[in-house]
């Protein structure tokens, strides 16, 4: 068990590094690249590209599999469906995203950095999960009750 | 449209963003598991039996990425221009917007288009655009 912990740490700390080499952890550049009718920076494109280009080649593997290297369950996602929920949510996450150039990863990787913005990003975040879950458990007891 | 070269850092994003995939990779094979952020956050507010541990582990590595960077690579730079307002705002939409939308950049943009998911197409194709409309709005309308 001791294992898979160091492995989750490595993991992460692999990918906070991944976003700061990428740029994603530098607002400017994000917005450079949202800006596309400004002067427009594409880096952000070669972060996708380089990620996808690894990842389909796991994800490939990783369909195949019933259980993971270290012997778990594969949890992977099963829905194929696209709903209001999806559209509407990614639409209010790509509005904050635009407007402070943060999104979930590279604001917990700049408040570590010690970001007093990153850090007040990351508490709205928490407290925008927060809300999610009240309504989530509101609409789960309403359907209890109906 | 003019291309930004003087920001432009193909090589370190090409890079940055191999490491991103390695990190995805290496999180399904051996856990499993999607490597989102917004999930793995968002998760710890509904704690299931030993689902708290890896969760952990994984942010505390996040949290010292930049610790290990500064130490051989040197400072992690952010020019963030967003006024404290619109931080709060930013982040309040993006904390409630990826949990209805079960995902993030990471979630949905590296691993859902890897795995060439329908849901995270529309998801990632969603969020870029409204991250295009409101970046056009501030910097082009309102300025």
């Amino acid at each position: 068990m001791i294992g898979h912990r160091v492995s989750e740490f490595a993991v992460g700390l692999l990918f906070g590094l991944g976003l700061i080499l990428a740029g994603m952890t530098d607002p400017g550049k994000v917005i450079g690249f949202l800006d596309l009718f400004g002067a427009w920076d594409p880096s952000l494109a070669l972060v996708m590209g380089g990620a996808i280009g690894v990842g389909i080649f796991a994800f490939a593997i990783a369909r195949k599999r019933t259980t993971s290297f270290f012997g778990g369950a594969m949890h992977l996602p099963t829905r194929s469906d696209v709903d209001q929920r999806l559209i509407v949510g990614s639409l209010a996450f790509g509005a904050g995203w635009g407007l402070a150039g943060f999104c979930p990863g590279p604001a917990i990787v700049s408040m570590a950095a010690g970001q007093p913005k990153a850090l007040l990003f990351f508490v709205a975040m928490m407290v925008g999960m927060g809300v999610f879950e009240v309504m989530e458990r509101r609409r789960d007891s309403g359907k209890v009750m109906a | 449209m003019t291309i930004d070269w003087t920001h432009f850092t193909p090589w370190a994003s090409l890079l940055g963003g191999v490491l991103l995939g390695i990190a995805s990779a290496a999180f399904v094979l051996l856990n499993g598991r999607i490597l989102g952020i917004s999930g793995i956050v968002g998760g710890l507010f509904r704690p299931r039996p030993g689902d708290l541990g890896w969760r952990a582990a994984f942010l505390a590595g996040m949290l010292a990425a930049p610790f290990v960077y500064a130490a051989f690579l040197g400072p992690v730079e952010a020019r963030i221009d967003a006024g404290w307002g619109a931080v709060i705002i930013a982040g309040l939409l993006v904390g409630v917007g990826t949990r209805y939308a079960a995902g993030c950049t990471s979630g949905h943009g590296v691993c859902g288009l890897s795995r060439m998911s329908p849901r995270s197409l529309v998801a990632t194709l969603s969020f870029m655009l409204a991250g295009f409309v409101i970046v056009f709005l501030l910097r082009h309308v309102f300025a």
